[in-house]
């Protein structure tokens, strides 16, 4: 299957999760070219992850997802990990395995069901480990690594899977800010590098003011404002949507969100 | 980029086939010689090499030790090593597709349910062709492991290595009360139906591993081609999907496979526990998580192990043999022990 984006990568329209009767995400529509990185923000609950898991299809959910103006939903989970590539929140680290095979499941969508892992397979997640500076722990268990390198370890896994669009749940919250920024500018660059279109959530409201073109602030599962970092991260937002009370600094046209206590 | 420096960390080296293949010709030696009439190892290789087509040796051994090895051990020692090989398989498979490091077809209750339609099935037909007895107990088998999943992860907690294991302990206690209902309300059949509880391999030459070797081939031949789709596994169901696994699909193959060899196994040789926790987990210890080592490692030790325990449940207490079911599990229970104290939070799941 060839994955290619065209300049318009992916189109949610109307997109609903439905859990029990709660209704977890409403009529959410974005668009996100090759090469994009779109940020959703919001508080606690307000249906961020439950996005990007729908998109991942692991959610099951209403209205429409087309790549390249065709329906996700009619293709299969193999196919459609063939275009999508998800890293969650909390990866599950299996014990005792290596970060080499932990990369090359990335391959698994290229892969027949029962086929092994071919030449190609094994010198792509070679390439990769390569490429993200873990050759060197190739043969380390995942488990034993900090978090900084296990967040890189899911990154080069989602890397090893080489479809066209990445969406990374909260890839910084377990990392301190040494390790943040690390993440985020390997992200930065490769999604400029690889033309990726990066849909990731994110904690930190500075520092989501930073990389990604585009903040998406959803609140109570609908998008409340979206566009630039200035034109989102507003006092008067962040109020409305938090329930917080913060001044912004713009600093060189990046907006600074800075705690106050009145 | 070379391709000598792309990694195969996973692939089983050359020479632990040779290992291999090493182990399970000494044990089978080891199980035609040893036993209550003494034959030399050196007697027993050139009895089994003369049969050999194109080779022109003569064992010089009398016809009663040539019937002892060719009509009662060697079918022994060859059930025990398909068995054996079968109930870790098994084992391995079921670890991995529900990621957890204590699933065991005994544990599960996967015995029991085999046990209790194999008994139905003694208590109900008389017919000495006991091509049904498989067939009743992979029924049983079947509606075993499904009730266990079932409720083991229904539970709030999700599917925590210990709710599917308490699951598989309270559907093994029901189903195996049901079997005794069973057999005590047909107690003519209780003797044979008893004998079976415990686990025998002294069974009548050839027939009964020509019963259960096909469905072992088979199943053990699905499980292997699944062997890189259990380490998929290991990141979890969600995970697993967006990789591109169809999850629901490949775990009703692999669930349906290893329930099939194990309730074949089960139907000829009784209830034998254990072995599906204590050769994997023997084996993660050398050789690592991968299933892609531990599933064709699996089938070859879990038949050496059974072997060897047949040799102490028969040498042990000689003359009088002990029911192979009571060796693993004197053996497995402790092991049992050993790896619920040992395991830290997810450390072996």
């Amino acid at each position: 299957m060839n994955t290619v984006l065209t300049s318009t990568a992916m189109r949610i329209e109307n997109l609903g999760v439905r859990i029990g009767n709660r209704q977890i995400v409403q009529d959410v529509s974005l668009e996100i070219s090759s090469g994009d990185w779109v940020c959703v923000i919001g508080p606690n609950g307000a249906g961020k992850s439950s996005l990007l898991k729908a998109i991942a299809g692991i959610l099951p959910s209403a209205g429409t997802i087309q790549v390249n103006d065709f329906d996700l939903s009619t293709l299969s989970h193999r196919d459609r990990a063939c275009w999508i590539a998800y890293v969650a929140q909390a990866p599950v680290i299996p014990p005792g395995m290596t970060v080499f095979d932990y990369v090359m499941l990335g391959r698994t969508a290229h892969l027949k069901l029962l086929a092994s892992e071919s030449d190609f397979d094994l010198e792509m997640t070679n390439y990769v480990l390569t490429e993200l500076g873990l050759s060197e722990f190739a043969t380390r268990q995942v488990a034993s690594l900090s978090g900084g390198e296990r967040q890189r370890v899911t990154i080069a896994r989602a890397l090893a899977q080489a479809s066209p669009i990445v969406l990374l749940d909260e890839p910084t919250s377990a990392l301190d800010i040494g390790f943040q920024q690390e993440v985020l500018t390997l992200i930065n660059a490769l999604r400029k590098e690889k033309k990726i279109a990066v849909i990731s959530t994110m904690h930190d409201l500075t520092t989501s003011g930073i990389y990604p073109d585009r903040l998406v602030l959803m609140a109570q599962g609908q998008v409340q404002v979206s566009g630039s970092a200035i034109e989102v991260l507003t006092e008067a937002n962040i109020s409305a949507h938090y329930g917080a009370n913060v001044r912004i600094i713009n600093d060189l046209g990046r907006p600074i969100v800075v705690p106050t206590d009145f | 980029m070379p391709l000598s420096s792309v990694q195969t960390s996973t692939r089983i080296p050359p020479k632990w086939w040779f290992a291999c293949a090493g182990a399970v010709v000494v044990t089978i030696l080891l199980g035609v010689c040893i036993g209550a009439v003494g034959i030399s190892p050196k007697q027993t290789a050139l009895e089994l090499l003369s049969h050999l087509p194109g080779l022109s040796i003569h064992s010089n051994l009398d016809e009663t030790d040539s019937a002892i090895i060719w009509d009662l051990r060697l079918p022994r020692v060859v059930l025990a090593l398909v068995v054996g090989s079968m109930l870790a398989t098994a084992g391995s498979a079921y670890q991995g597709t529900f990621r957890n490091p204590l699933a065991d077809p005994y544990l599960l209750g996967v015995s029991a349910g085999a046990g209790l339609g194999a008994t139905v099935e003694i208590v109900v037909f008389e017919s000495p062709v006991r091509w049904s007895l498989p067939v009743a107990a992979f029924i049983g088998a079947l509606i075993a492991v499904s009730l266990t999943y079932a409720l083991g992860s229904s539970s709030i907690a999700g599917r925590s290595a210990s709710s599917l294991v308490l699951a598989g302990v309270a559907v093994a206690a029901l189903l195996t009360a049901a079997q005794t209902l069973v057999q005590q309300r047909n107690s003519d059949k209780v003797r044979e139906v008893y004998a079976w509880i415990l686990g025998r391999l002294a069974v009548a030459g050839w027939s009964d591993l020509a019963l259960v070797a096909p469905y072992v081939v088979v199943c053990t031949v699905v499980l292997l081609r699944y062997r890189r789709v259990l380490d998929v596994f290991a990141v979890g169901d969600e995970e697993a999907t967006t990789l591109g696994l169809p999850v629901a699909r490949a775990r009703a193959v692999i669930i349906l496979a290893a329930s099939l060899g194990t309730a074949a196994a089960v139907a000829v040789t009784g209830l034998i526990g254990f072995v599906g926790i204590i050769v994997p987990h023997t084996i993660r210890l050398i050789a690592g998580n991968s299933y892609r080592r531990l599933l064709p490692l699996s089938i070859v030790f879990g038949g050496v192990f059974l072997v060897l325990a047949d040799i102490i449940a028969r040498t042990a207490m000689s003359p009088e043999e002990i029911p192979i079911g009571v060796v693993t599990a004197l053996i497995g229970a402790p092991f049992f022990l050993y790896i619920l104290a040992a395991r830290k939070e997810g450390s072996l799941v």
